[in-house]
């Protein structure tokens, strides 16, 4: 995948922000541009990806669950980096690149806390100061996430406004971001904001599908006939898309029945760029609401629009019902307890199973399932 | 290539009719007031026309949108209110066209709103509205192109931020842009008011002044009379809005409203 032409991948991306802010989101584009190109860089990020997070990831071939389920399933384990998610891959990155840019202080939203929890190590690894904004009701559903920022040394805002998730701790994030623009760097979690968030964080994630295109080639001799990977901003699913774009494999996107931009949603500008958006017919956006707090999103990141124009990646929706099963599912037959956002993957591969027979699946295992432990056992009533 | 790519013409358009009551304020040595309040919160209506007869040059009108990231708490909470209210654009709107205010109007918004209705759509509703210009809190220069070919084109004026953070040359090409006047925003931050008037405030005047002959405006966190006047030192006016609509909010009182705008143009006369 490419770059984007000035911001924008095909009608979606741009830089559609307070105009405090683009300044700084030239700055931060020209940093990332050399830094990207500087070997000194990329060598001190790959050592803290290989000795600090614990990459590669290894890919896991499922035989009990490619049995039951009459395909070969392979996963891409990014369950296994340190904080427990492929979070850390674009956390180290930008942290590393705040440090050049001479910033002191970083900000970060976070939904299920993953990208929060990995922030505050950063953070914490190289001596940055960090505030994470997280929507009040997700700071409730995932009350342990909270507490481990909180030993990491961060501070926990409560988003108090809209639909108290995801979506708003994002807008509390910019917001303190306007303010603080000068000694802060806004460390986004995702492949959506403005320009060059999307491209850059894209980068970072790229790790993903480069390593697991090389391990899938050593074990199978080519591509998986599809690729496949949960999406709420869709960081992990453009990850592990950039590995595979060039090749044949089908791409799939998975999303939420109830946070389905690319499904539901409509071409809309929200926090810094243009994508599919869920919104009412007047321009509102609405609120996402699914089982998982980090694909609780009413947007999707640019380039995932483009990718579904354009017909080179496909997006399909599941129900909580679904992900719930899917979560039970990989858990007894493999011994992996997924988290309940690549739940959502396997939720579409275990109900596409005849559209997918024989076939080599490569699914994104985005995280583990820890932080989702509570919330599953009081949701089947255990 | 994105369609937002088309390059935005810069040139010679006449002053349109913010631009030129602004003016005359300044001609003749007067301060500009602009003020704001959000549309379909309690009483806005009568809200609008108290502050006109109180001395605003300009009534800015925020449509309500449920992401406004450029705004702090006080104007989130109205734009809250306003849409559990009901309020729409298009309704909002309308409800302008009817108002015989006697001054000049410009709505303030968000990009999608304005995307959603159709940006030629939305333009020309705003002309036959009567409204005569329109700032869009998260669309910069470089985004503004498809956005200005439709508002010059129903004759909007398209009224763009400066940023304390900007360059010289960026400022100069936000001036050389900008219509009906160039808001100067007053600190780094959201929309609200605050115990001191940041030194940001004069400086951000102080760059603009030399750039433009267009009216220079500081708004963001000027909010009492006495910052008014002391912002007003160097610019040519303000642009007043949390203070306002924390009035609103919490008296719901056209009157009590207008009170606070002539003591705001009391301050700057």
């Amino acid at each position: 995948m490419a770059e984007p032409l000035a911001g924008w991948f095909g009608d979606f991306g741009g830089r559609f922000v307070p105009e405090t802010l683009v300044p700084a989101c030239e700055e931060l584009e020209v940093a990332f541009r050399s830094a990207w190109a500087d070997q000194k860089f990329r060598a001190e990020l790959n050592r803290l990806l290989t000795d600090y997070a614990g990459r590669p990831s290894p890919l896991t071939e499922c035989k009990r669950l490619s049995t039951e389920l009459g395909l070969r399933l392979l996963l891409k384990r990014e369950d296994l980096n340190h904080t427990g998610s492929h979070k850390i891959n674009n956390v180290l990155g930008q942290a590393l690149l705040a440090v050049r840019m001479g910033k002191t202080r970083l900000v970060a939203e976070t939904g299920a806390g993953q990208h929060g929890v990995a922030t505050a190590t950063a953070a914490a690894l190289l001596g940055l100061e960090c505030v994470v904004y997280m929507g009040e009701v997700d700071m409730q559903r995932q009350a342990l996430n909270v507490f481990r920022m909180q030993l990491l040394g961060a501070e926990v805002r409560a988003a108090v406004s809209g639909s108290r998730t995801l979506k708003d701790a994002i807008n509390e994030a910019m917001r303190d971001w306007v303010a603080t623009v000068e000694t802060t760097h806004y460390c986004l979690g995702s492949v959506m904001g403005p320009h060059p968030y999307p491209w850059m964080v894209r980068e970072f994630h790229r790790v993903i599908g480069d390593e697991a295109r090389e391990q899938c080639h050593a074990l199978l001799g080519c591509d998986p006939d599809v690729v496949t990977a949960c999406v709420g901003g869709g960081s992990n699913a453009i990850g592990i898309f950039s590995g595979f774009a060039a090749g044949a494999a089908a791409l799939v996107g998975v999303e939420p029945a109830g946070g389905a931009a690319i499904n539901r949603g409509v071409p809309g500008v929200v926090h810094g760029s243009k994508s599919f958006l869920m919104q009412d017919e007047q321009g509102q956006v609405l609120e996402a609401q699914s089982i998982s707090a980090g694909l609780d999103y009413p947007g999707i990141g640019p380039e995932h629009s483009h990718l579904s124009a354009i017909g080179r990646a496909r997006y399909e929706s599941v129900e909580d019902i679904e992900v719930v099963a899917a979560f039970e599912l990989l858990s007894r037959n493999e011994g992996i307890i997924p988290a309940l956002e690549p739940a959502h993957a396997l939720a579409w591969v275990s109900r596409a199973r005849q559209e997918l027979a024989g076939k080599t699946v490569l699914l994104n295992m985005s995280g583990r399932g820890d932080k989702d432990v509570d919330q599953m056992m009081e949701r089947l009533g255990r | 290539m994105g369609p937002e790519l088309c390059a935005i013409e810069s040139g010679a358009i006449e002053p349109g009719i913010i631009e030129v009551a602004l003016g005359q304020r300044c001609s003749s040595g007067g301060k500009a007031l602009v003020t704001y309040l959000t549309g379909g919160l309690g009483q806005w209506q009568t809200a609008l026309l108290a502050a006109a007869d109180a001395g605003a040059d300009v009534l800015e009108v925020g449509i309500p949108f449920s992401d406004p990231v450029m705004d702090g708490p006080v104007i989130q909470e109205a734009n809250d209110h306003a849409l559990v209210n009901g309020a729409t654009p298009l309704a909002v709107l309308e409800a302008i066209g009817r108002l015989d205010i006697g001054v000049p109007v410009a709505v303030m918004t968000y990009y999608n709103i304005v995307l959603r209705f159709g940006l030629k759509r939305f333009a020309s509703v705003l002309a036959s509205c009567g409204v005569a210009g329109a700032i869009l809190a998260d669309m910069p220069l470089e985004e503004a192109g498809p956005w200005v070919q439709a508002a010059d084109a129903a004759g909007v004026e398209t009224i763009l931020l400066a940023a304390p953070t900007a360059s010289e040359e960026r400022l100069e090409r936000i001036c050389e842009r900008s219509r009906g006047f160039v808001y100067g925003v007053g600190l780094l931050g959201v929309t609200g008011v605050r115990s001191d008037l940041a030194a940001s405030a004069a400086v951000i005047a102080k760059r603009l002044k030399p750039l433009t002959h267009k009216p220079v405006l500081v708004g963001v966190g000027v909010g009492t009379p006495e910052q008014a006047q002391q912002v007003c030192q160097i610019a040519d006016g303000v642009v007043v809005g949390s203070a306002l609509v924390r009035c609103m909010l919490e008296e719901n009182d056209p009157s009590a409203l207008g009170l606070l705008v002539s003591q705001f143009r009391k301050a700057l006369d």
